[in-house]
């Protein structure tokens, strides 16, 4: 995914949809990175006794994906300098190899000064949006980035 | 138990200071799938610009799980951490975290809520440099579900 360029974008313009895994392994690797040992996050005993349908997603992680696909369509982790969600639903990750699935498009909503533009994001996982109000401000270079995009996926 | 209405307003003390490292953001970018050299490769941060390898925007949340900790952990705010549930979260960046920073977070509760059988608790924070430069101003909701 090529960086885009603020002057020539539109309002209006649709960023790709991008379908990310969420597995057991991936929250015990985010608890650990973020510090949030939660046990809803990690313990099926403890997410079913207080009603929860399994083990669910940290909001947070599902919050950092929703980053990302913000910070590499822009090309810069630092390019969001402005983000904000609401946790609908929550991302429930089975005990599996497959996990769950997190798709995340976004919408350009305005331009700004400075390169930078609104956006509102949606993420859905299954039937469910498992982010609603997610509207986020991202710095973009003037014009589209050059060369190979390591982000791109293969 | 539920969370105590009478917190309301207050305002914590800062955080002991947190030192930003090089080796947490890339852990951080691991655990979150982010590939970007700027998380990782000084060179390629200070290329593009920052002072050293720069943190994804959700990183603040751990500055302020740090610094939330004395909070949430507060016997008289009577969080009942396993119905906790996370509601909304915003971080407003005056710049990206970068390694070597060093800073506090400052928590505010603006606000304790009942709503039928859930209670939600809105709280803002201020991660500053020691210096006192602003970096990061983040709002949470928290709820807390009923038994």
């Amino acid at each position: 995914m090529a960086s885009p360029g603020y002057h020539d974008l539109q309002e209006g313009a649709e960023i790709a949809p991008r379908q990310y895994q969420v597995t057991r392994r991936d929250l015990v690797r985010y608890a650990g990175a973020s510090g949030d040992f939660n046990v809803i996050h990690w313990n099926e005993r403890i997410a079913t006794s207080v009603g929860l349908p399994d083990v669910i997603a940290h909001g947070m992680l599902t919050m950092a994906l929703a980053g990302r696909f913000l910070t590499e369509w822009a090309g810069d982790p630092g390019a969001v300098t402005e983000f904000g969600v609401r946790f609908s639903a929550p991302v429930v990750v089975p005990d599996d190899d497959k996990g769950a699935q997190v798709e995340v498009a976004g919408v350009v909503t305005g331009k700004l000064d400075g390169n930078r533009v609104t956006v509102d994001l949606t993420a859905r996982s299954g039937d469910a949006k498992v982010l609603t109000r997610a509207h986020a401000v991202v710095r973009l270079p003037a014009v589209p980035a050059q060369g190979d995009d390591p982000l791109e996926p293969p | 138990m539920a969370i105590n209405p009478e917190y309301a307003g207050r305002t914590f003390e800062p955080s002991e200071p947190y030192e930003v490292s090089r080796v947490k953001i890339a852990e951080f970018a691991t655990a979150i799938g982010d590939a970007s050299p700027l998380c990782r490769d000084r060179a390629a941060a200070q290329a593009a610009g920052y002072p050293d390898v720069i943190a994804p925007p959700t990183f603040a949340i751990v500055v302020l799980a740090g610094g939330n900790a004395r909070l949430m952990a507060d016997p008289g705010l009577g969080v009942n951490y396993a119905m906790v549930v996370h509601g909304e979260q915003s971080f407003t960046h005056s710049r990206p975290l970068h390694a070597g920073d060093v800073v506090t977070a400052q928590a505010t509760i603006e606000s304790i809520k009942q709503i039928r059988s859930m209670t939600t608790m809105a709280t803002v924070t201020e991660i500053r440099t020691t210096a006192g430069e602003h970096v990061c101003t983040a709002r949470s909701t928290l709820v807390e579900r009923g038994a």
